[in-house]
């Protein structure tokens, strides 16, 4: 371009800029404190990509600046003034000029290439002394298992202890699912057939949201999850009361649901270790139910009135839920599900 | 060759069948083999799409409005997304880019119609079927719900029925055979057709971004019908090609729907690339800076479109090889696109801006696209998008390439060129409403997204959560979403008011560059009485302007466009007879008509594609027997 | 760019490349079947191991096939020699090698028919049997159904013939048809050698 400084214009472009730039910054700064925030990083993974996205989006807002700057000062300098109607000088282009702003772009990209490559190639390693958790996406759910903890099997709610890397075994029972906690890490796919892995670290302990980011039809939004980190000592706590049976109801309302649990269609789908008819595996794992703080693919808080609604009638919960209604279709009573109710509360 | 044409054509045979007589009328428009009318249909139908698809998108918006909405269930809302998309790519920019390949090819390079003018009658009437086709899926059990790129095994094992996916695959398909016809027509037009003295360089850009764009269609289509034909034998016939249980790979339908959709994303963008190339010269006043290296880098985006669409895929688990493979790929397309945006600048700068509503829209598109561009680059941040990737962040970023990108390059290019299409200027004053509504609305709608999608908004939601901190910005967009729709009502008043009362625009009104300003408007049926001849590049300028010392343009005679060849015109006219142009013909559409119907006929009733092959057998044949012109 | 200057009276057919239109359209066309044959080709090349039970690479009969390549190979000669008997203004002889190009298309065709009830019948490999059939019947049924199509474009030209309308002056037709035939022997080469004769990695 032809370098005409004008000196009017230079205050403009830095009003210009400075508005933009405290707009950007209002817009991260806005971000902070949503649960699933990319821009707030818990873990080491998580801030290794932070770390790259700050260098990459200041440059681009330099981009943004220089350019749209540029371009608002020719559509003010170069606008046709009332009156005048002598044409301008016909410029056909400047190869100069051209193979510049040909160059400089790809420069500035090859720079950028570099700690972009390094980075994927050090988020996909795995870290030493990690923990391995196998995850399963389902319809509308997350199985998780513990190999290092015989049995330790639980679902939707992810628990790690903090301050040790995870590696995350991920994997599909039926469609294309995508694991994602933004806190503690980017998401990565989870593919019918195929193994994918992803490493996640919280640095604290803490509850960090999640949820499934590939479209998986009707329920698709109703997929979430929690990822709970403990301090080594409460994890190991946690994972040895997990991976123990569940304790037999002593008798009244909880028993009597224990019953019907094993006598109904309840059993087909959902296993409870320490009940021999409790095997189902299309479901989730009940066995230590009450300790969760969610259920139904980590929509609904446990609470009293939402398992009434949810055993009522499930598919009115949740779009498409796989678990029949339960007086409709399953044809329990009210009175049978107050006693399950009672029945999955007594398994702490 | 040309004698054996020519012996045809001065015979008087016109075949076994009667032909239209009419080129008026109903008769007219459905027999019309002329590339205008065409075109008017493409554009006419597309804007019906468009306001189809306006209102899912507000049906959308309306639902996101606030947290934990019950407007519409997730079963409708998914529905609507996955039409929203199909119908904004296949059915509303595709169809525009056609629309101005069609009215605007023969006229740029000094041609009277394209290569084969029944065949993009055709092709026209297999994308209006196609249309058609998809959309009575909302009669016929149930609109398409597996997203716009229907990810297998969700589509074929996720869903509770296959009846959307069965739509999707097969009305992509028909448009799919629309859009190939149409496309060989096109190449075969541009490479054959030029005027004497035409050269590949001294076409006009629109013409150049055209080329590309018709040879990407060429490649891209057999692409993603092979795509389609697995996806439907799963659906339909029970094959496993995307069952992994039994063998499949879901990832194949990926692959392939990106080899295709990559350069299916620039067939999107390069037609109001070009008109954006035409426009900004016309009202700066001066040539397109770097005419060669805008031409050189639209092919090289041509090319390069056909090495990164695994950068949809980062998340999927290719590997970190495979990922920085794709990663340096598409950080490198960035710099050919780059390239354009310095070129477009570098065309206002020093020069006499008129700020028309074309002009506008071309500003628009130039300022919208580099936030399009620049966020596309953050996507190649291989970790970064391992954040981003479906979210609203990426939703924010094709919105600003392919609705602050295409669909205000396409505006402008309607704004500019409707004066050559109906004799008369569309209203300054209502066209700069539609503008500045559409530039707040669009940027409250779009812009926001980056954000909600840096907060971790999910993309295809249905609903979000009370206290995920989403309400805010929601609202801003759904209220934005609005101010688009009242800006599309405007475009429609001032259509509907200057087909009523619009001021005449004579030949030129913008003091343009192209040859297609030379001829009257609106457009006479044959274009051009006398096939020009074309000596420079932006021809039509350089007879009237040449440069003084200096570089600065003078008028070649004193006043310029002031004096045009009108007198002339009235002896040339009296002079020569009317160009022989080809008569009308009722065989494309009947052809086409059978399409559909095959496609009805695999998804309910045999009997129904028998009929259809037998319309579209009927429609060939006749077709046949049509003398060649 | 032949010869820009000629011809502005008669306009409409009069091209830039000097190339006819519908030649051209032909090759635009054809190239866009690579992409279609490419990607039919690639997804079998990936699927023809996958998946449980018999698969079309247990069970190829290579000398059977490469008779019926042998067959559409020698078509594309009979179709050579059909455009060169009309161009010499050789009517009947051009419909003598265009019928006989057809002919040997439909014995490819019939072959394949064979080939594929064999399969179904006789080694249980039917279109659904595993993603390795379903890629193999899906190549070579979209190629089977090309060269059905250009049985049908040529006995079409052998009727228009047999009515006097293709004579020397519009040889351009055959030309065209056997462009798209030569495409298509084309192809099955590379199906023959990529399907049939490259070695299975286990």
């Amino acid at each position: 371009m032809p370098s005409g400084s004008d000196p009017v214009n230079r205050p403009r472009l830095g009003k210009l800029g400075m508005a933009l730039a405290s707009f950007a910054l209002l817009a991260t700064s806005c971000a902070q404190g949503t649960p699933l925030d990319t821009l707030s990083p818990e873990g080491p993974i998580a801030r290794q990509i932070d770390d790259l996205w700050k260098i990459v989006f200041y440059l681009a807002i330099a981009v943004f600046v220089l350019v749209e700057g540029l371009l608002v000062i020719s559509l003010f300098r170069f606008r046709q003034r009332k009156g005048d109607t002598e044409l301008p000088k016909q410029t056909h282009g400047n190869s100069r000029l051209e193979l510049a702003w040909t160059i400089a772009p790809a420069l500035l990209l090859a720079v950028l290439a570099v700690p972009t490559v390094l980075t994927i190639f050090a988020l996909a390693r795995e870290q030493p002394n990690s923990l391995h958790i196998t995850v399963t996406g389902s319809q509308w759910w997350w199985r998780y298992d513990y190999p290092d903890y015989e049995g330790l099997v639980t679902a939707n709610e992810l628990h790690i202890p903090a301050g040790r890397p995870i590696r995350l075994e991920l994997k599909s029972a039926d469609i294309i699912h995508s694991f994602w906690a933004p806190r503690l890490a980017g998401k990565q796919d989870v593919t019918p057939g195929r193994t994918n892995h992803l490493n996640i670290e919280a640095d604290r302990p803490g509850t960090y949201e999640g949820a499934c980011v590939e479209y998986c039809g009707l329920s698709h939004a109703n997929m979430r999850l929690k990822v709970i980190a403990h301090d080594s000592a409460d994890f190991e706590r946690w994972a040895r009361a997990q991976a123990a049976d569940a304790s037999e109801p002593g008798g009244g309302p909880a028993a009597r649901g224990k019953r019907i649990f094993e006598e109904g269609q309840c059993v087909s789908c959902h296993a409870i270790r320490g009940s021999e008819a409790s095997t189902g595996i299309t479901g989730p794992d009940l066995t230590h139910f009450a300790s969760r703080t969610t259920f139904a693919g980590g929509i609904f808080t446990q609470t009293e009135g939402n398992l009434r609604r949810w055993l009522s009638d499930a598919p009115a919960q949740k779009p498409g839920s796989k678990m029949p209604a339960g007086i409709s279709e399953m044809g329990l009573t009210e009175d049978d599900i107050t006693a399950l109710i009672a029945y999955l509360q007594s398994l702490q | 060759m040309a004698t054996v044409t020519e012996a045809i054509e001065s015979s008087p045979y016109d075949g076994p069948f009667r032909r239209p007589k009419s080129t008026s009328g109903l008769v007219g428009w459905l027999t019309t083999v002329d590339h205008k009318k065409i075109g008017i249909l493409y554009g006419a139908t597309a804007l019906l799409f468009f306001i189809a698809g306006g209102v899912e998108a507000l049906l959308l918006r309306i639902q996101l409005a606030r947290p934990e909405n019950d407007f519409l269930t997730a079963d409708v809302y998914n529905r609507m997304f996955t039409m929203h998309g199909i119908t904004m790519i296949f059915l509303v920019v595709m169809p525009l880019g056609a629309a101005f390949f069609n009215y605007l090819i023969p006229l740029m390079i000094g041609a009277r119609d394209v290569a084969f003018p029944r065949l993009n009658a055709f092709s026209y009437w297999v994308f209006l079927g196609g249309g058609i086709f998809i959309y009575s899926s909302f009669f016929l059990g149930g609109a398409p719900n597996a997203g716009w790129f229907s990810y297998a095994n969700l589509s074929t094992q996720g869903l509770p029925d296959q009846v959307g996916v069965n739509f999707f695959a097969i009305g992509l398909q028909i448009t799919g055979i629309a859009s190939l016809v149409a496309s060989v027509n096109f190449v075969t037009t541009i490479i054959n057709l030029r005027a004497p003295g035409m050269s590949f360089f001294k076409m006009p850009m629109f013409v150049w971004m055209s080329l590309v764009t018709n040879f990407l269609l060429m490649f891209a289509m057999p692409v993603i019908a092979v795509a389609l034909f697995q996806l439907l034998f799963d659906s339909m016939f029970g094959t496993n090609f995307f069952n992994p249980a039994a063998g499949g790979d879901p990832l194949l339908w990926q692959h392939m729907f990106w080899l295709f959709g990559h350069p299916e994303v620039y067939i999107l963008i390069l037609p109001a690339m070009g008109i954006v190339s035409e426009v900004l010269p016309t009202f700066s006043r001066k040539p397109l800076f770097g005419y060669q290296i805008v031409a050189y880098s639209g092919i090289a985006i041509g090319l390069m479109g056909w090495g990164v669409w695994a950068h949809h895929m980062f998340a999927v688990g290719l590997g970190p090889v495979a990922n920085s493979a794709f990663a340096l790929s598409t950080m490198f397309i960035a710099v050919p696109t780059g390239v354009k945006i310095f070129n477009w600048m570098g065309t206002m700068w020093g020069g006499k801006i008129r700020f028309t509503t074309p002009m506008l829209m071309s500003i628009g598109f130039v300022t919208m696209f580099i936030i399009g561009g620049l966020s596309g680059v953050t996507h190649s941040i291989v970790p970064a998008d391992y954040q981003q990737t479906d979210t609203y962040y990426v939703v924010a970023h094709f919105h600003y390439v392919l609705f602050g990108g295409a669909i205000f390059g396409l505006f402008s290019g309607i704004y500019y060129w409707w004066p050559k299409l109906s004799g008369k200027l569309l209203s300054e004053r209502l066209g700069k409403t539609q503008f500045v509504l559409m530039f707040i609305g669009f940027n409250l709608t779009f812009g926001p997204m980056h954000i909600l999608g840096l907060q971790g908004m999910q993309r295809r939601y249905y609903r979000y959560q009370v206290g995920e901190g989403f309400d805010f910005w929601n609202m801003v967009e759904t209220v934005g979403a609005f101010i688009i729709a009242l800006s599309v009502l405007v475009f429609i008043i001032n259509v509907i008011v200057t087909r009523r009362r619009g001021k005449p625009s004579g030949d030129d009104p913008w003091d343009a560059r192209t040859i297609e300003w030379s001829i009257p408007s609106p457009t006479p049926h044959y274009n051009f009485l006398e096939i020009p001849v074309v000596k420079e590049r932006d021809d039509f300028w350089h007879k009237k302007y040449s440069e003084d010392e200096s570089g600065k343009a003078v008028p070649v005679v004193a006043g310029g466009q002031d004096v045009e060849e009108k007198p002339e015109e009235g002896e040339v006219a009296e002079e020569h007879a009317e160009p022989h142009m080809p008569k009308p013909s009722y065989w494309p559409l009947v052809a086409a008509a059978g399409i559909p119907l095959i496609g009805y006929g695999l998804m309910f009733q045999w009997v129904l594609a028998g009929i259809g092959a037998a319309v579209l057998f009927v429609g060939i044949y006749g077709w046949a027997m049509e003398p060649v012109e | 760019m032949s010869d820009t200057t000629a011809v502005v009276e008669h306009g409409a057919h009069h091209t830039s490349t000097g190339l006819d239109n519908r030649k051209l359209a032909m090759w635009g066309f054809l190239g866009s079947e690579c992409l279609l044959f490419g990607a039919l080709i690639s997804s079998y090349l990936l699927y023809r191991t996958r998946g449980e039970g018999v698969k079309p690479v247990d069970v190829y009969d290579i000398p059977y096939t490469s008779v019926s390549s042998f067959v559409l190979l020698m078509s594309s000669l009979t179709m050579v020699l059909a455009l060169s008997a009309l161009q010499r203004d050789d009517e009947r002889q051009s419909r003598v090698w265009l019928t006989a190009t057809a002919l040997l298309g439909m014995t490819f065709v019939g072959g394949q028919v064979y080939e594929f009830t064999t399969f179904v019948m006789h080694d249980g490999i039917s279109l659904t049997a595993n993603p390795a059939s379903s890629a193999f019947f899906l190549l070579t049924g979209f190629h089977g159904t090309h060269v059905t199509l250009g049985i049908i474009m040529l006995l079409s030209l052998v009727g228009m013939s047999l009515a006097g309308k293709v004579g020397k002056q519009n040889s351009l037709y055959v030309e065209l048809v056997g462009l798209y035939w030569h495409f298509v022997d084309i192809v099955w080469v590379v199906i023959f050698t990529v399907v049939y004769l490259m070695p299975t990695p286990n």
